[in-house]
């Protein structure tokens, strides 16, 4: 009876009324049917794909300088150039931003796929960029649903590629512009440069490579910081990807689809590089590609994949049993994820009676909108209830995504929030809801008498629901 | 060596020449280590602060052909630096902190580094506050391990002894001794009945409870304290997206933990922080951390991305003085972040994760007005692996001067418990006023 509890509550999102039942003939069944293939967004909230998103904001940005322009010419003040009155990115960005965190919170309330969504949400943290930083707030989310979504019942090596390959993670990790030092760009301008007489109050344009998205593959994305990189492989890395750009520049660096991932060549390092231990001969684009699904394949990826999900799944304190199991999967298929996940449903470890795992806030509120049957209408009532909690959609404010132990999310002060988070969605939603029933619907076996006996003993009903989402088992998975 | 005047004075930066009188001291004397009204402050810069623009070295002659853009120029030119001495300088932006300089309330360390050598930031920061030689091994921190060792000074305040400016506490404070959480996003204020209810509910379970109480407890410490929402920030409701934090944060990825606070921000955490603190029952210990430094892209010299965020420290620190007044003579704030930037400037106008960096003490506990720096220099064949600047001197000596002189932990306890494995790393002496 109690793994039906531990496939929904721990691997999928939390029971919403009916889940529990559901899974309750075959519970790794109702798993392994949801890990093959592309995962959806649940719900019907339209959302923008990047490129159009990237092409807004260029429009919005032309118009601004038009304007201000126009203003500075118009003027007689002197001090016409003064800032800006409004900010063109955040006014292109915002709306975008708001869908995104709504359609997530939607999916999560209605997906039927919970475990698969779950995964998603993984790997977007696994993948993470992060919304505060200007360049990408309003693209965030068109990561996980333009490449983590597609891949996530994939293999690995495509899910790695799509991502590297997405324009929010270039431009989160600075790549458009890393140049190589032989690139066709920074020859030309060295030309240039020794043709013309140096004006000292003009700073000559240096060209050369920038290490950020390389070193962030080698050490968050697939090895780990332990994986058997050198320096010299992060920098000789960041050669090899040189020229992995977005598309729709301007002058030299016009070219590719706006905002669209494009290989610029003239940026790009020519040559062969040697880079781990082995030489690659591929030209362009192929060459950064060939490392990827060398990576994809390496032992240390493996190990360091199946590290991060056991953690996830299982305890803060991964069980080595079941990272093994999992990375020996791993290891043996190449990488092919639906036999990573049920190497993972095949771990007894996972499916200990004890809850190991504390919530994250984002857990909390996923498996409060489950247990409600509720799914969110409005970006703003999402948007606020992540900030109270400490968890601002897609803004992890690192490329290493949210920390997925407890102690990084056990403060008091954190504790405080969530039973003001948790008082606010009583009060809200309380009527109509017999918490007993609920808390049986929603926790099954795990409903402990004591906490039963706190709700019949409640005040009100939005205490008693209160109480429910604040109990230590509703609060764990 | 590249500078002929370093070499004379290299050795003289570490034992502290000459900078401070005795008499500046005497007046400090009175009032310092008597149990209640000492105050630290350790202030994390996540991401990686590039100490070559936070505290240029003007003078080394490879220095501006390395940092190209992004260097500082020597005092007394536009935009120049804050004159520190012959050879270095504070960024434009660090107008409080020059002050701090000039009455003797800050020391300035360059080229420091933990003993951590690769360039991950997340392994970066568990070194900078586990306190060990490596990453991984320790789950509390080396200033919670500071607190265990010491007394208490009052056993029926055990758990206000520190706090963490932020939701959940950071790993350089958790551990054994109890630290509570406040961040200064405000609570408003839950049902006591609910609570009470909850406290029955967790009765049976010693996490839940546990948190609870220290919940409960920070509660009503902050309400004896008054509202410490100082800054407007504060006592606003948490608003979708804070325009101003969100849209003018420069093109940088920060680093862990998520939370850390943007530039405007960071005051009203430290006057959080300064607010909690003030009176003697109040912690005395707060850890406060500001993210934005990986600055990869497009980092500006004195004006730019960095400059708005280091303008943003330094205005957080003048609030913590302000806020603190009368404690500010028995303060020490140390200001560190996990690792340098590389000496050169890269592709995309920024800099990537180096090596050597810069670290700062300040407050009216410090015997200021120094600079200590055994400086290697930024020729090529000085820098450590080609590209960053050489670190000299080990975080954990200034770490071990600060607990030792104004905390009095003992050196053995030091050498042991907090610091194990760093017997290469003996404390400085004389950072802190006798």
């Amino acid at each position: 009876m109690i793994q039906t509890e531990v496939a929904v509550l721990r691997f999928g999102l939390g029971a919403r009324p009916g889940d529990l039942a559901a899974a309750a003939g075959d519970p790794r069944a109702w798993l392994t049917a949801q890990i093959n293939g592309a995962v959806p967004l649940a719900g019907n909230t339209p959302l923008a794909p990047s490129d159009q998103i990237f092409t807004e904001l260029r429009v919005a940005r032309d118009e601004f300088q038009e304007k201000k322009r126009e203003a500075v010419a118009q003027s007689t003040d002197p001090k016409a150039t003064a800032a800006p009155t409004f900010n063109p990115l955040r006014q292109a960005y915002l709306p975008h931003y708001r869908a995104q965190v709504l359609a997530r919170a939607q999916s999560a309330a209605l997906t039927t796929r919970p475990f698969a969504e779950r995964l998603v949400h993984f790997w977007t943290n696994h993948f993470a960029v992060s919304a505060d930083k200007a360049a990408v707030f309003g693209v965030a989310g068109t990561l996980e649903n333009e490449a983590i979504r597609p891949h996530v019942g994939g293999r690995f090596a495509d899910l790695l590629i799509a991502v590297e390959q997405h324009p929010a993670m270039i431009g989160f990790l600075d790549n458009q512009y890393s140049v190589g030092k032989d690139s066709d760009l920074a020859r030309l301008a060295a030309r240039q440069a020794s043709h013309q007489p140096t004006d000292p109050d003009k700073p000559k344009r240096e060209f050369g490579i920038n290490e950020n998205l390389a070193r962030e593959i080698l050490e968050l994305h697939t090895l780990g910081v332990n994986g058997g990189y050198t320096q010299t492989d992060v920098t000789t890395f960041a050669q090899i990807i040189t020229g992995w750009s977005i598309g729709g520049g301007k002058g030299r660096l016009a070219g590719g689809t706006p905002g669209r991932f494009y290989f610029r060549d003239n940026l790009h390092e020519p040559g062969a590089k040697r880079f781990m231990g082995k030489t690659y001969y591929e030209s362009g684009q192929r060459q950064g590609e060939a490392v990827l699904a060398d990576l994809a394949r390496r032992p240390a990826t493996a190990r360091f994949i199946a590290t991060k999900l056991v953690r996830h799944f299982v305890a803060d304190d991964p069980p080595p049993a079941a990272v093994e199991r999992v990375a020996r999967a791993f290891a043996k298929t190449g990488g092919d994820l639906p036999a990573v996940y049920a190497a993972l449903i095949e771990a007894p470890q996972a499916w200990d009676a004890d809850m190991h795992k504390f919530k994250t806030p984002e857990d909390f509120v996923f498996s409060t909108l489950r247990a409600l049957n509720v799914s969110p209408r409005q970006p703003e009532e999402v948007v606020r209830s992540f900030d109270l909690l400490g968890q601002r959609q897609y803004t992890p404010g690192s490329p290493a995504g949210w920390p997925d132990t407890a102690k990084s999310w056990d403060g008091s002060d954190a504790l405080m929030h969530r039973v003001l988070w948790a008082s606010r969605i009583a009060s809200r939603y309380e009527r109509g809801i017999d918490p007993l029933d609920l808390a049986s619907s929603t926790l099954g076996a795990y409903a402990r008498p004591e906490t039963l006996t706190a709700l019949r003993r409640a005040s009100s009903s939005t205490q008693a629901l209160a109480l429910l989402l604040m109990s230590p088992e509703f609060q764990r998975r | 060596m590249p500078l002929s005047h370093l070499a004379t004075t290299r050795r003289g930066f570490l034992i502290g020449t000459g900078a401070l009188a005795a008499s500046a001291v005497l007046p400090h004397m009175l009032f310092a280590h008597t149990g209640g009204s000492a105050r630290r402050v350790v202030v994390i810069l996540r991401g990686a602060l590039d100490g070559l623009a936070a505290v240029p070295p003007y003078a080394d002659p490879d220095y501006a052909g390395l940092h190209r853009e992004l260097a500082i120029a020597a005092p007394g030119v536009a935009d120049g630096a804050l004159a520190l001495d012959n050879t270095f300088g504070l960024h434009p932006a660090c107008a409080f902190l020059h002050e701090c300089y000039a009455a003797r309330e800050l020391v300035v360390f360059q080229a420091v580094a933990s003993p951590y050598r690769d360039r991950s930031h997340f392994d970066g920061q568990n070194v900078l506050e586990n306190g060990l030689a490596k990453p991984l091994g320790s789950a509390d921190g080396w200033l919670n391990r500071a607190l265990a060792a010491l007394p208490r000074a009052d056993a029926g305040h055990d758990a206000e002894r520190a706090v963490a400016i932020s939701q959940n506490v950071p790993l350089i404070l958790r551990g054994e001794v109890p630290v509570i959480s406040k961040s200064p996003q405000a609570t408003p204020d839950v049902d006591e009945e609910l609570l009470a209810r909850l406290a029955d509910l967790y009765s049976t379970d010693d996490w839940f409870s546990a948190r609870l109480s220290e919940a409960v407890q920070t509660g009503k410490l902050a309400d004896e304290r008054g509202n410490p929402a100082g800054a407007p920030a504060m006592t606003t409701a948490p608003t979708a997206i804070d325009a101003q934090s969100t849209m003018t944060a420069p093109a940088t990825a920060g680093a862990q933990p998520a939370m850390t606070a943007a530039p405007d921000r960071v005051s009203g955490v430290a006057r959080m922080a300064a607010t909690l603190m003030r009176s003697d029952g109040g912690p005395e210990v707060a850890v406060i951390e500001a993210g934005g430094w990986d600055t990869h892209a497009n980092q500006g010299g004195a004006k730019g991305a960095l400059a708005q965020r280091l303008a943003g420290l330094d205005k957080a620190l003048r609030a913590l003085k302000d806020d603190l007044g009368s404690l500010w003579p028995q303060t020490a704030v140390l200001v560190v972040t996990e690792f340098g930037r590389t000496a050169a400037m890269n592709g995309t106008r920024g800099t990537d994760h180096g090596t050597g960096g810069c670290a700062l003490l300040a407050g009216g506990a410090v015997r200021g007005g120094r600079v200590v720096a055994d400086w290697p220099g930024l020729a090529r064949t000085a820098l450590l692996d080609n590209r960053d600047l050489r670190p000299t001197l080990d975080l954990r000596s200034i770490f071990k001067a600060v607990l030792g002189e104004h905390m009095r932990v003992d050196a053995k306890t030091l050498a042991t418990r907090i610091f194990p494995d760093s017997s290469g790393a003996r404390p400085l002496e004389g950072l802190i006023r006798a």
